[in-house]
């Protein structure tokens, strides 16, 4: 981005690859057939997004994807969401959701998980406490998907 | 530059520069810049007067108001009561006895539910209620509706965002509705509801007519009577006073007929255990200790915005309100959600490419505060097809050179997302 916008003091939040996932995400379709959806929803701000994930055997996902309508963060977040809980099972990704929650609230997480190297870009909504919401709604669907609820309420 | 110099010129005694002089905060910075505060419709600054007034009481004058003997109180007691004539006089009401002061709007309409609704309203009767309402003036309907069978409606507005006249009308032609409510001003569309007509409308049908004033009392004369409403609400933080005080202002008839909202002390004549007498007039509705120095501090903000004058008020604003149209509308991508003729100085609109809360996010690293989201108004958002909007709002203090900014630094905004 040209310093002519003069939003050099966001870039810590809107990263190219953040920018990018959100313009053009991977993983954003209507996947059929899938084994377990759940949509979460941000009253605050209206953010939708549905997560449908498939798996290989047992909980060990072969494929995730989403669909949303939501800010430049929560389509990123869930796009890089989508890509790092391939071939992980439930307890891979709950533990996963927990650490990015982490990286979400505090800007690091003490995780080893090598994930969360491809999550870091988003740590820079820990500078943004009302934007924390929207990176860790469509982890929240995910373990709402999980758990086996429709719908996950965003806490 | 003045998009519209004629109102303008109507105001010639407004001085935007002195009365931002009057408000403190304005000279904040914000993540480092000059702060632009476009976000009065969600809750307006506060002057120095208002901030005055009510440390000065909690310094010189506080005890419990109607029920000490002694001095103090009694002075506390002029104080909280002269504010209920102030209210009165803006209101232009009949007697300060059709003012109960309550905790906001919201609570006001509360009220209004419980006591009116639940007290004279009758099972199998109807609320009719406008697509553009704010959740405050939807929920309590729903509440009664579910606890006390009263039917709920709702009537349509317009793709450009007014109230449907004829869909108001036909849902009054059986005669079962016995309550209005609707808004005077909406909050996310800047629209101004012909309440004149509405209140013919709904007389005519037999319905009485609650009107929601939170936000059009802050900007344009109101006169309860020429309206014609039968209740009108408004809270006092967007009138540039405090939180926590709000008002009802219902026909004295009305109030005299409805049954309590919350027992309680101040709001009874006498109590035993085996009965109580409820107070008369609007003491009926205030039980417990009030908000004392709020409602001292909501007097001090009439004080201040009846010394402007509504009639530089609106013509400042209206103005304000032309110049935003016209900035904001030559911003490429962006589109104005509610286009009234009638219309007032909030302004919601969308940035194609780029999320209101993305937007919201980079116009507050520039200083400049909007609101972003669904505005407690749902059902409003899904009618105009959106999810969410970015909206800035405007107050007495907002200058034509800060709606410049906000224009420029969407361009700006546009191009970072594309």
């Amino acid at each position: 981005m040209s310093q002519s916008h003069s939003f050099d003091d966001v870039r810590d939040l809107y990263q190219n690859i953040i920018l990018d996932r959100a313009r053009n995400p991977r993983h954003m379709h209507r996947m059929e057939p899938f084994d377990a959806c759940a949509a979460g929803e941000n009253p605050l701000c209206g953010d939708q997004v549905e997560v449908r994930v498939r798996f290989a055997a047992g909980t060990t996902v072969a494929e995730a994807a989403f669909e949303a309508r939501g800010c430049a963060i929560s389509m990123a977040s869930a796009d890089l969401m989508a890509e790092v809980v391939r071939g992980r099972d439930a307890a891979a990704m709950r533990s996963l959701a927990a650490d990015f929650a982490e990286l979400a609230r505090n800007g690091v997480s003490g995780s080893a998980d090598p994930a969360i190297s491809t999550l870091q870009p988003l740590s820079g909504v820990s500078e943004y406490r009302s934007r924390v919401k929207c990176a860790t709604l469509p982890w929240s669907a995910l373990i709402a998907a999980l758990d086996g609820a429709k719908e996950s309420s965003h806490d | 530059m003045n998009a519209n110099p004629k109102l303008a010129d109507l105001a010639p005694a407004f001085d935007v520069e002195r009365i931002r002089a009057d408000f403190p905060i304005l000279s904040q910075r914000v993540h480092g810049k000059p702060f632009v505060f476009l976000d009065s419709a969600a809750s307006a600054q506060k002057p120095r007067a208002v901030i005055g007034a009510m440390s000065h009481a909690m310094e010189t004058q506080y005890a419990n108001v109607h029920r000490g003997l002694h001095w103090m109180s009694e002075r506390t007691s002029d104080a909280y009561e002269n504010v209920r004539d102030q209210v009165a006089a803006l209101l232009h009401a009949e007697s300060r006895e059709e003012i109960v002061f309550t905790r906001n709007s919201t609570e006001a309409i509360n009220l209004v539910a419980h006591s009116y609704g639940r007290g004279i309203l009758k099972p199998g009767q109807a609320v009719l209620i406008t697509e553009m309402e704010h959740h405050a003036n939807i929920v309590p309907w729903q509440m009664l509706r579910d606890s006390h069978g009263i039917e709920l409606r709702v009537a349509g507005i317009t793709d450009s965002g007014e109230l449907d006249l004829a869909s108001f009308a036909s849902l009054l032609e059986d005669g079962r509705v016995g309550l209005a409510a609707v808004t005077h001003m909406s909050n996310v569309l800047g629209t101004y509801n012909p309440i004149a007509r509405v209140a013919a409308l709904a007389h005519a049908a037999g319905a009485q007519l609650l009107v929601d004033g939170s936000q059009a009392v802050v900007h344009r004369t109101v006169d309860v009577q020429a309206l014609g409403a039968d209740f009108y609400v408004f809270t006092g933080h967007k009138l540039y006073g405090p939180t926590g005080v709000g008002v009802l202002w219902a026909r004295r008839a009305l109030l005299d007929a409805m049954p309590p909202f919350m027992g309680g002390g101040d709001m009874i004549a006498s109590v035993s255990f085996e009965r109580s007498i409820w107070a008369s007039g609007p003491t009926k509705f205030e039980a417990g200790t009030p908000a004392i120095i709020e409602v001292i501090g909501l007097g001090a903000a009439i004080d201040y915005v009846s010394a402007i004058g509504f009639d530089a008020i609106a013509a400042h604003e209206a103005a304000l309100t032309g110049h935003a149209l016209s900035r904001l509308s030559a911003v490429d991508g962006l589109r104005i959600v509610g286009q009234a003729k009638d219309r007032g100085g909030v302004i919601s609109f969308t940035l194609e490419g780029a999320h209101a809360h993305d937007v919201a996010t980079l116009l507050d690293r520039n200083g400049i505060a909007v609101r972003a989201g669904r505005h407690c108004a749902d059902p409003l958002m899904a009618r105009m097809g959106v999810t969410s909007t970015a909206r800035a709002s405007f107050g007495i203090y907002t200058t034509h050179a800060e709606i410049d900014v906000l224009a420029d630094t969407l361009v700006r905004v546009r191009s970072f997302f594309q």
